[in-house]
């Protein structure tokens, strides 16, 4: 129980209170210092074998479905919009090429980061800050322990990791769906699918990919994590930080993208025909 | 042996609310202390902030030669292996069972074998009348049973400085006093230096060496329990009498409108009311005596031209009763103590 009213504000305390519009920065601030604390806490043994272990299966079970369930439309959609594109160009032989070359490099990071922003992280940064508010986090630190070290180093590698597990899953999952469509349903010829398939893809494609898809999941896990150790007030500021971390990682997530796309196109020359 | 905490001037303002400003004490080593304060003076700000996990804003918290507020991170981590916090909700890990949450502790900072850990936890839960619910989690029992889970928790490491945010909240009158006779046994038993946060007027009267009050951002008095508990002081006063007429008001501090409408009720400050002196709780019979006690009185008979009258008097009556116990006793009993486990009296059966 606390007074029913506040004790009047005493007298200010020693430094000027900290400037209001600061505080965006001062939030950067802290999620770079977060971000690097887990990377330095990585390497600190022990590592929770255990935690990240439970994590792994945990995000990995929530996150397959939905993104096999995402991508099978999603490649059908590409599919058929690129081939009827493609088809006015009298260039067919080419759909399949196309269609995977959008699906590895685009849609399958976009999918990523959809499902670990906002299936992952959502439930990271609620279970943290349902244990912040609870002050088991405090407890924790008080024993010596590193809530960082212990809970948020094995939740960012697991994230991750299923980002990874993830973005090869959608590419498959998307390349299978694209023949189908174009093959089956739009009657293209198989060989001619997997020729401009070759033609078109290089495996570098595949690596960028993984390359986002790890980096998402960092980023993600961090500001997940981020949100959940500083929730502002009790349940409701749960709440709050939880819709907060989606949005902002969503928003972290499509600049990223774009960066490292911008970047790869301009680095690594597109195969040629 | 339990170690010194010393604060000097810490002040903690969150925002534009300064919670308390220029505190300054010494919790003695291996002595108990009880915190005293109107609910939401920053008690467990306080606590908060002895163990580093609030920085106040000005001033310092000494521990073993760790500044609790402003040294390096790791050194804090480090120091802080010396303390046993009792979380106010008792900040049980909700997704382990109680036997998982006692043992974290152990699992994280000993290399004891699974077997022994099992031991260590299973006694440590029957001394706070815990034992059966080894599997339970903290959302299957009662408040008054993860207060105790809590405290288990914080003790079980055998911490040097224990800190209790009001452990009796929660818990029924005979477990109240079991839990004194509790907090007493295991000063004796670890010679742990202890600061108790309490409302319970029991508590605070039988089981402290010292005591000290919060009230309106400051610290209104701590020293010896006999200077407290002896006070005219009518903050200090009216606190231990529970009354109702007094500086204390529903919201901390009473403003002039509402003290002259009580009076106009008949509700005015009186004659201090004369408070016996409740004698402190002695361990349970078959412990040695407290450690504490000698080094108490060493310190006590130093201070005892500054005390006020009835302090003096109450102290002087004090140290000749002790002293005639310890020869009675034969004060070579305070040799090396059995370890915690051996506790007789301490739980409820
Ligand atoms: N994290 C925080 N942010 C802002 N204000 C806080 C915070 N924690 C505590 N306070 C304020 O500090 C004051 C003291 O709180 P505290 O919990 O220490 O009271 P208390 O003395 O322990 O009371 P009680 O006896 O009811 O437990 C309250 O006015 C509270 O609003
Ligand atoms: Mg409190």
């Amino acid at each position: 129980m606390s007074a029913p009213s506040e004790p009047a504000a005493g007298k200010a305390v020693g430094a000027r209170p900290p400037l209001r519009v600061l505080n965006p920065l001062r939030e950067t601030g802290r999620l770079f210092a977060l971000g690097w604390t887990v990377v330095r806490l990585t390497f600190r043994r022990p590592f929770q074998v255990r935690e990240f272990v439970e994590q792994f299966w945990f995000i990995a079970s929530v996150t397959i479905l939905p993104a096999m369930l995402v991508t099978i439309p999603f490649g059908a959609v590409i599919a058929l919009q690129v081939g009827s594109l493609i088809q006015q160009f009298g260039a067919q032989s080419f759909t399949g090429g196309a269609s995977v070359l959008v699906l590895v490099q685009q849609a399958s990071p976009l999918i990523v980061s959809l499902l670990i922003s906002g299936v992952a992280g959502s439930a990271i940064c609620a279970d943290l800050g349902a244990r912040t508010i609870r002050e088991e986090l405090e407890a924790m630190e008080v024993m010596g322990v590193s809530p960082v070290q212990r809970l948020v180093v094995p939740r960012v590698l697991a994230v991750m990791s299923v980002g990874l597990l993830l973005n090869g899953l959608v590419s498959v999952v998307g390349t299978l769906g694209g023949y189908f469509f174009a093959v089956i349903v739009q009657h293209g010829t198989p060989g001619a699918y997997l020729a401009s398939f070759s033609a078109l893809a290089q495996l570098s494609d595949l690596l960028i990919g993984e390359l986002k898809a790890v980096l998402f999941g960092f980023i993600a896990g961090v500001v997940a994590a981020h949100r959940g150790l500083n929730p502002k007030g009790g349940p409701k500021g749960v709440g709050d930080a939880v819709n907060q971390s989606v949005v902002f990682t969503f928003l972290i997530l499509f600049f990223v993208n774009m960066v490292l796309t911008a970047l790869y196109l301009q680095l690594v020359p597109a195969k040629g025909l | 042996m339990g170690i010194d905490v010393v604060v000097e001037g810490l002040t903690k303002a969150f925002g534009r609310q300064t919670i308390w400003q220029d505190v300054t004490l010494t919790l003695p080593a291996g002595e108990i202390s009880v915190m005293l304060g109107p609910s939401g003076t920053g008690k467990t700000v306080f606590l908060k902030a002895i163990v580093g996990l609030l920085r106040p804003d000005r001033g310092r918290v000494l521990v073993d030669g760790v500044d609790m507020a402003n040294s390096r991170e790791k050194d804090i981590y480090e120091a802080r292996k010396l303390f046993g916090l009792l979380f106010q909700d008792g900040a049980l890990f909700g997704s382990m069972s109680l036997f998982d949450n006692i043992a974290f502790p152990l699992r994280e900072h000993t290399r004891k074998k699974e077997s022994e850990i099992r031991r260590i936890v299973m006694e440590r839960m029957e001394v706070v009348g815990l034992a059966g619910a080894e599997r339970k989690l903290p959302g299957e029992i009662s408040g008054g049973m993860r207060k105790r889970a809590g405290l288990a928790r914080a003790l079980v490491l055998d911490p040097q400085i224990i800190l209790c945010d009001e452990p009796d909240s929660g818990l029924d009158p005979v477990r109240t006093s079991y839990l004194s006779q509790l907090l007493i046994d295991i000063n004796t038993q670890l010679d742990a230096t202890m600061l108790i946060v309490t409302h319970n007027i029991d508590i605070a009267t039988t089981v402290p060496d010292n005591m000290g009050m919060l009230f309106c951002r400051e610290l209104v008095a701590f020293g010896p329990r006999e200077v407290l508990l002896t006070s005219e002081e009518p903050v200090v006063e009216q606190f231990l009498n529970g009354r109702r007429a007094g500086p204390i008001g529903m919201s901390e501090e009473k403003d002039r409108a509402t003290i002259a409408e009580e009076a106009s009720h008949g509700l005015v400050v009186g004659p201090p009311t004369r408070r016996t002196l409740a004698p402190q709780l002695k361990p349970t019979p078959g412990l040695p005596a407290r450690r504490a006690v000698q080094r108490r009185r060493a310190r006590v008979r130093e201070l005892l031209d500054e005390l006020p009258p009835a302090a003096r008097a109450a102290v002087e009556a004090d140290l000749r009763d002790t002293a005639e116990a310890y020869t009675a006793n034969g004060a070579d009993t305070l040799v090396r103590t059995r370890p915690l486990h051996t506790y007789e009296g301490g739980g409820p059966a």
